[in-house]
C-alpha cells in the first residue's frame, strides 16, 4: 500500500527570542490523503502560517524544528537543503498571502513561471514560453500572451493572485499549501479566487491546505477542518461533522464571529473576547481558559489532550466540551455565577 | 527602453546644462579685479591687457559676452591658453583619455570586486566574511586617497618593482604598459569606492533578502545562487547605482590628486598646472568639462534607474 501523502507528526517550531524561547507550533500531527482538502483555521498568530512553513521546511534559519513531516514516505524535517529544494516548487508547492509582495517586481511574470518549469522540468526555453501562456490562461487570465510580458504592478491584486496560482501549480505539485490566499484582496474578488483554487484542485486531484482565519472561508470548500489555538490543533473533524458536532468552545467563538449573508448587515459580529495567550510566557492548562465562556477550574491546571470523539476522524482537546452534559453544566455554572455577580455589582450600585 | 521615458529625461537635461555652462563663463568673472590683469600678471603692459581684454570681448556688456562664448563652445572652441598658446581643446583632447581610463579602471576595480563580495557578505550576514570584509572596508575607508597612494608606491614600486612609480604610456602604443602604468593609481583611487559600494550592496542585499518575493522563489526551489543573482541583486542596486553617480564629483576630486601623485598627465593634473599658471581660460574649460561630465553622469544614473525597475519607467512615462 502507498504509505499516505502527508503525515506530520509531533511538529514543534520555536522561535528564540531576547524573552526567551516562542513556540510557535506545539506538537502537532496531522495527516492529508492524496486529492483531499484541509481547512486550516485559526485567529491571526495561532501559528498557522509557522505550520505551514514547518511542512515544507521553509523556516528563518533562528527557528528550531522537531518532530516528523513524512511526504510519501519520506521524512522531509531529514532532508537537506538541496534535496529539498527538488521537492519545492516540484512535489509541493505554496500561494502567499499578499500577491503585492510575493512576486519579483522587477521580473516579467512569464519568467516568474518558466523559470520553475525551466529548473524542474528541464523545459526549453520556447516550450516553457507556451506552458507559462498556457499556465496563465488556464488561472483565468485575459489576453495571456501580452500578460506573459508584463512587471507585476501592471496587473491588478487579483490576477496578481493568479499569476502566482499559476507559478505554484506549473510543475504539478501534488499538495498546494495556500496561506490565506485571499486575505489581502478585495472582498469582491476573494470568492473568484478561491473558487479557481477549488477547480485547480479538483482537476488535478491535488491535495491542498487552504489556511485561513476565516472559518466561513473553508466551510463550503474542504474536505475537513482543523482549527489551530497558540500553535496547538485543538479540533479537527470532517468538515459537515465541525459543523454540526462542534465540540471546542473556540470553535464554537469562530463559528459565532462567521458573517453570513442571510443576517442584516447591521447585525453586530460577535468578535471573541480577549486576545490569545503570549507564547513566551505561556501558563499551564487550557490555552483558551482566559477566553472561555465554559472554563473551570480544571481547565486552569490541566492541558486537555487532543482526543477521538465518537464520530469517526473527530478530535478535539476540551474537558468541557459543547453540546455536552458536562460542558452544558459547566456553561450554566458560569452563567449562574456571572449573573449573581452581576447582581451583587448592581445592588453595590443602588446602595449608594 | 521606452523612448517616451528617455526623450523626457533628455528634455530635462536641456535646463540644467545650460545652468552648468553659465556657471562655468561666470568662474572667470568671478576673479577678483580685472580678469585680463589676473591672466597677464600684474607685469603686462597696458597695451597686452587692452588686447587681451578685447580678445576677451571683457568691453563688452556680459550678457553679449555670454552669448558670443557659448556660440564659441557649443561650436567646440574653448578659446587658447595665453601661456602656451594652445587650444584648450587641443589640450582637453590630449589628457582626457587618461582620465576617462583612470576614472573606468577604478570604477571596474570597484565593481567587479564589491558585487561578488556583496553577494558572499549578504548570504550569509554576520559570517565570517561578511565581518571580514566589514573592517577591511572600514578600514580603506578611513585611509585618505594619497596615503594610500604614497604606501602603495612604497610597497609596489620601490621596495618591490612590480609597477612604475609615476609615468605614463598610452594604451595604443603600449597596452601593458598602459595597464602597469594606471594599475596603481587606479587601486589607489578605486578602493574607497569599493568599502562603499560593498557596504551599500551588502546592506540592500540583505534588506531584499527579506522580500516575500524571495521566500516564494525559494518556495519554488530555485538554488540559492540563482536567487542571489536573478531574484535579489537587480532590486538591490538602486544605493549602489545611485552613489557611483553622485560619487563621480568626490570621485574627480580624487583623480586630481592622484594624477598629480603618479604624474599622469590627465584632465586633473592639466587643471592644477593651469591654475598655477594663471591660465584660467585653460581652467574655465576644464571646469566645463567635469560639469558637463557630472551632469551626463547623473543623467545615465537616472536612466539605469529605469533600466533596473520597471515601476520607475513606466511611472516616469506617464506622470
Ligand atoms: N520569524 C519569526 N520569529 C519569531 N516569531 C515568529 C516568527 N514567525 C512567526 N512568529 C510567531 O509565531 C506565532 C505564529 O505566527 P503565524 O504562524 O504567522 O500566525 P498566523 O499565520 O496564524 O497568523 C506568532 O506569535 C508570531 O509572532
Ligand atoms: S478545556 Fe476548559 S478552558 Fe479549555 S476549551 Fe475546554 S472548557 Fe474551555
Ligand atoms: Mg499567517
Amino acid at each position: 500500500m502507498k504509505p499516505v501523502l502527508l503525515d506530520v507528526a509531533g511538529l514543534s517550531t520555536t522561535f528564540p527570542t531576547g524573552r526567551g524561547p516562542l513556540i510557535a507550533l506545539d506538537d502537532v500531527s496531522l495527516s492529508l490523503d492524496r486529492g483531499r482538502t484541509l481547512g486550516l483555521v485559526g485567529e491571526s498568530g495561532s501559528g498557522k502560517t509557522v505550520l505551514a512553513r514547518s511542512i515544507m521546511g521553509l523556516l528563518p534559519a533562528h527557528a528550531h524544528r522537531q518532530g516528523h513531516v513524512w511526504f510519501e514516505g519520506q521524512d522531509l524535517a531529514a532532508l537537506s537543503p538541496r534535496d529539498l529544494r527538488d521537492i519545492w516548487g516540484r512535489e509541493i508547492a505554496m500561494v502567499f498571502q499578499d500577491p503585492m509582495t510575493s512576486l519579483n517586481p522587477v521580473m516579467k511574470v512569464g519568467r516568474q513561471i518558466t523559470e520553475s518549469l525551466r529548473h524542474h522540468l528541464r523545459m526549453g526555453k520556447d516550450e516553457a514560453r507556451t506552458a507559462a501562456v498556457d499556465l496563465l490562461d488556464s488561472v483565468g487570465i485575459p489576453e495571456p500572451k501580452r500578460r506573459a510580458d508584463e512587471y507585476p504592478h501592471q496587473l491588478s491584486g487579483g490576477m496578481r493572485q493568479r499569476v502566482t496560482i499559476a507559478i505554484a501549480l506549473a510543475c504539478w505539485p501534488k499538495l498546494l499549501l495556500a496561506d490565506e490566499p485571499t486575505t489581502a484582496l478585495d472582498v469582491t474578488v476573494q470568492s473568484q479566487i478561491l473558487d479557481l483554487l477549488q477547480a485547480k484542485q479538483a482537476e488535478r486531484s491535488m491535495a491542498m491546505i487552504l489556511v485561513t482565519h476565516d472559518l466561513g472561508v473553508v466551510a463550503g470548500r474542504t474536505n475537513e477542518i482543523a482549527v489551530m489555538y497558540a500553535g496547538r490543533i485543538v479540533e479537527r473533524a470532517d468538515t459537515a461533522t465541525l459543523f454540526a458536532e462542534t465540540r471546542m468552545p473556540y470553535t464554537e467563538s469562530l463559528l459565532a464571529s462567521i458573517p453570513r449573508v442571510e443576517r442584516p448587515s447591521h447585525t453586530r459580529l460577535q468578535a471573541i473576547a480577549g486576545r490569545p495567550p503570549d507564547l513566551v510566557t505561556r501558563p499551564g492548562g487550557c490555552r483558551f481558559a482566559p477566553r472561555c465562556p465554559y472554563a473551570q477550574p480544571r481547565c486552569a491546571e490541566e492541558e486537555p489532550p487532543l482526543l477521538p470523539a465518537p464520530t469517526p476522524g473527530h478530535t478535539f482537546a476540551c474537558w468541557y466540551p459543547v453540546g455536552t452534559p458536562a460542558g452544558d453544566e459547566a456553561l450554566a455554572r458560569n452563567t449562574a455565577s456571572n449573573e449573581a455577580s452581576n447582581k451583587a455589582a448592581d445592588r453595590a450600585a443602588d446602595g449608594r | 527602453m521606452n523612448a517616451r521615458y528617455l526623450g523626457r529625461k533628455v528634455l530635462l537635461l536641456v535646463p540644467v546644462l545650460f545652468a552648468v555652462s553659465a556657471l562655468s563663463f561666470l568662474l572667470l568673472n568671478l576673479l577678483p579685479g580685472d580678469p585680463a590683469i589676473a591672466i597677464l600678471g600684474p607685469s603686462a603692459t597696458e597695451q597686452s591687457v587692452a588686447a587681451l581684454r578685447h580678445d576677451l570681448d571683457l568691453d563688452q556688456p556680459l550678457p553679449v559676452r555670454y552669448v558670443r562664448w557659448m556660440g564659441h563652445t557649443v561650436t567646440g572652441d574653448l578659446g587658447r591658453s595665453y601661456v602656451s598658446n594652445q587650444p584648450t581643446v587641443e589640450a582637453v583632447r590630449q589628457r582626457l583619455p587618461v582620465t576617462l581610463e583612470l576614472l573606468l579602471l577604478s570604477q571596474l576595480l570597484a565593481l567587479a570586486l564589491a558585487i561578488p563580495l556583496a553577494l558572499l557578505a549578504a548570504s550569509k550576514p554576520n559570517g565570517l566574511l561578511d565581518r571580514a570584509s566589514t573592517s577591511t572596508a572600514f578600514a580603506f575607508l578611513a585611509i585618505p586617497n594619497f596615503m594610500l597612494g604614497v604606501l602603495l608606491i612604497y610597497l609596489f614600486a620601490v621596495r618591490v618593482h612590480l609597477f612604475p612609480a609615476t609615468g605614463y604610456t598610452p594604451f595604443h602604443d603600449h597596452p601593458i604598459e598602459n595597464l602597469r602604468a594606471m594599475a596603481l593609481p587606479a587601486v589607489t583611487l578605486g578602493v574607497a569606492e569599493l568599502a562603499v559600494y560593498l557596504r551599500l550592496l551588502r546592506s540592500d542585499l540583505i534588506a531584499t533578502l527579506q522580500q516575500d518575493y524571495i521566500t516564494m522563489a525559494q518556495a519554488k526551489g530555485m538554488s540559492r545562487n540563482h536567487i542571489l543573482l536573478r531574484h535579489a541583486l537587480r532590486p538591490s542596486a538602486f544605493s549602489l547605482v545611485t552613489a557611483a553617480g553622485l560619487n563621480l564629483g568626490r570621485l574627480i576630486g580624487g583623480a586630481f590628486v592622484v594624477e598629480y601623485l603618479f604624474a599622469l598627465p590627465g584632465i586633473g593634473s592639466l587643471t592644477v598646472e593651469s591654475i598655477f599658471k594663471r591660465d584660467y581660460i585653460v581652467v574655465q574649460g576644464t571646469v566645463l568639462l567635469v560639469a558637463v561630465g557630472y551632469v551626463l553622469a547623473n543623467f545615465a544614473v537616472d536612466v539605469l534607474y529605469g533600466v533596473l525597475d520597471p515601476r520607475v519607467r513606466h511611472a516616469r512615462a506617464t506622470a
